[in-house]
């Protein structure tokens, strides 16, 4: 029973990373109708610009500092990365929605043979403060405290979208614009700054998943590939949950990660127990889209 | 290509110089001349699919289109719709297009395009707006859409009206009661309305514009469709109907 509960949280915090990541794909696509196969590359430059500050820029003496601002580090240049790409890349093909696809996926391409170049393919180390790497015992069980912090990161980040959404004037018009975007326009609102909001948030949320994904999950290690390993996982967290939907996204993540986890545990043991969860997330997602195609909290076409 | 328009005058709120616009490859407006004076109430008639709303849609931007359009003094064409519209110009579609997930305030609260909104006004106009502030606009009945879709351009103070069959699929109540609402504030300002109701254009508009096959064919006085010739013969309907 102790296992169950110790991999269960495992799993929502795993559901936590995955929803930080697909908030943004979902929150792009619902918005502008983009299919952004670049957001796998904000994860990757967050979690580099985060092994950087905490490695290189801030002195080790305090590490939760250090760690504190190696996080905004990875929100600042996912954030950063997205608002440029936006500006520079997506902006001047709207309304084609195939050139828009294939800039994202040349992007990613050329960014992770990019950071393959810099850094190469061995895996870089980012500094955590010991309290990360420890566990805290609550009754017979043993929870990881990375556990805690990316499920805390994910349930601040879902509370303060769904705020933004429902109470800022900005998240009216990303609502609005999902639904109807020339009306928008024909209220005198310029939705471009809108879009350039909408990819800067998933990109900020984005570089703090991989930030969190590389401490939490991967022993604190980064590499280049991260952001298309996570991204394959997010689009379809995205898809499950519903295009578009914020909540749909949070509900799929936590589903998928729970999916995922179980069945790599319980399924047994072996070098094929990673891919058998894999497996089952897509057995999961063909399900579901066969019971319901427009996924769980999609809108009809 | 941007068509001149010799003689622009203030005296002008809209000017359109052989607008052209193509939908799926077919001619829509086919050289469109039009003027619509300020402070009166224009209505735009003509048979279905004669280009009515593709002219409204076209002179704020809402689709590509060759020609001039002059908008409240500027040369808009070629501008994204959100520039024209802050010229000051309100914009009622044809099926409304109020935001149906979001709010009644969360649809006005969008138009809050100037730092004094006018919700004294829009709420005096349609008290029923302030009592379903929190309901989603797509429970809303037809006419109460058609309360919010027009309460929502009314909310800046903005000289020039662009509206789109106003009265379409209403009941007789709410026919009367939009007219009554489209009469009080067509006052300050000017209105160019696409509008299929001859007996509510005669009791609004100042100026016919009759559109057939991309084209206008007759401009005149909103008296004029007392004539049961004109109007069968223009609009291919009874105006006593």
């Amino acid at each position: 029973m102790s296992t169950f509960i110790a991999i269960t949280v495992s799993a929502l915090a795993l559901g936590a990373v995955y929803f930080l990541v697909a908030s943004g794909l979902s929150l792009i696509y619902g918005l502008m109708d983009v299919l952004n196969f670049a957001h796998g590359v904000f994860l990757t430059l967050g979690a580099y610009a985060g092994w950087a500050v905490a490695s290189r820029l801030v002195a080790p003496a305090n590490p939760v500092m250090a760690f504190a601002l190696s996080a905004c580090a990875a929100v600042g240049c996912g954030a950063a990365m997205a608002a440029v790409t936006e500006l520079l890349l997506i902006r001047p093909l709207y309304g084609r929605p195939v050139s828009q696809m294939l800039v994202t996926i040349g992007l990613d391409l050329a960014m992770v043979g990019l950071l393959f170049g810099i850094f190469g393919s061995n895996s870089r180390s980012i500094p955590v403060p010991p309290w990360l790497t420890s566990v805290t015992r609550i009754g017979p069980e043993r929870i990881p405290n990375g556990d805690f912090l990316a499920l805390g990161s994910g349930a601040v980040v879902l509370a303060a979208l769904a705020w933004f959404l429902r109470s800022t004037r900005y998240g009216i018009i990303i609502r609005a614009g999902a639904e109807n975007r020339q009306m928008v326009s024909a209220l005198g609102i310029n939705v471009g700054s809108a879009f350039t909001v909408v990819f800067t948030i998933g990109g900020a949320a984005a570089g703090l998943a991989g930030l969190l994904n590389s401490v939490v999950f991967n022993g604190a290690l980064i590499d280049p590939s991260q952001g298309d390993q996570l991204l394959i996982f997010a689009f379809i967290v995205v898809v499950i949950g519903g295009l578009g939907s914020l909540a749909g996204s949070a509900i799929a993540a936590v589903l998928v990660a729970l999916v995922q986890v179980y069945v790599s545990f319980y399924a047994g043991s072996g070098a094929g127990l990673a891919q058998l969860g894999n497996g089952s997330v897509v057995l999961f997602l063909a399900v579901v889209l066969l019971l319901r195609p427009r996924g769980l909290l999609g809108r009809t076409a | 290509m941007t068509a001149a328009l010799p003689g622009a005058d203030a005296g002008f709120a809209v000017e359109l110089a052989d607008l052209r616009a193509d939908i799926s490859g077919s001619h829509i407006l086919q050289g469109v001349d039009l003027r619509v004076p300020a402070g009166q109430v224009t209505a735009l008639l003509g048979r279905n699919g004669v280009g009515k709303t593709t002219t409204l849609r076209a002179l704020l931007g809402l689709l590509p289109a060759n020609g001039g359009i002059r908008v409240l003094g500027h040369d808009v064409a070629g501008w994204p719709t959100h520039k024209i519209v802050r010229l000051g110009v309100g914009y009622v579609p044809e099926d409304r297009d109020v935001f149906a997930r979001l709010t009644v305030r969360e649809n006005l609260r969008l138009a809050e395009t100037t730092a004094t909104p006018r919700y004294d006004l829009i709420y005096d106009l349609f008290p029923e707006l302030r009592e379903r502030s929190r309901q989603l606009a797509g429970t809303l009945s037809g006419g109460q859409q058609q309360m919010l879709a027009i309460g929502r351009v009314l909310l800046p103070d903005r000289p020039l009206l662009v509206i789109d069959e106003p009265t379409k699929g209403l009941s007789p109540l709410l026919v009367s009661e939009v007219v009554d609402v489209l009469q009080r504030v067509s006052s300050a300002c000017t209105v160019l309305m696409v509008e299929q109701n001859v007996h509510v254009v005669r009791k609004l508009a100042s100026q016919i514009v009759v559109l057939d096959r991309g084209r206008v064919v007759h401009t005149g006085h909103a008296a004029e469709l007392g004539e049961e010739d004109l109007v069968r013969r223009l609009l291919g309907v009874s105006g006593s109907a």
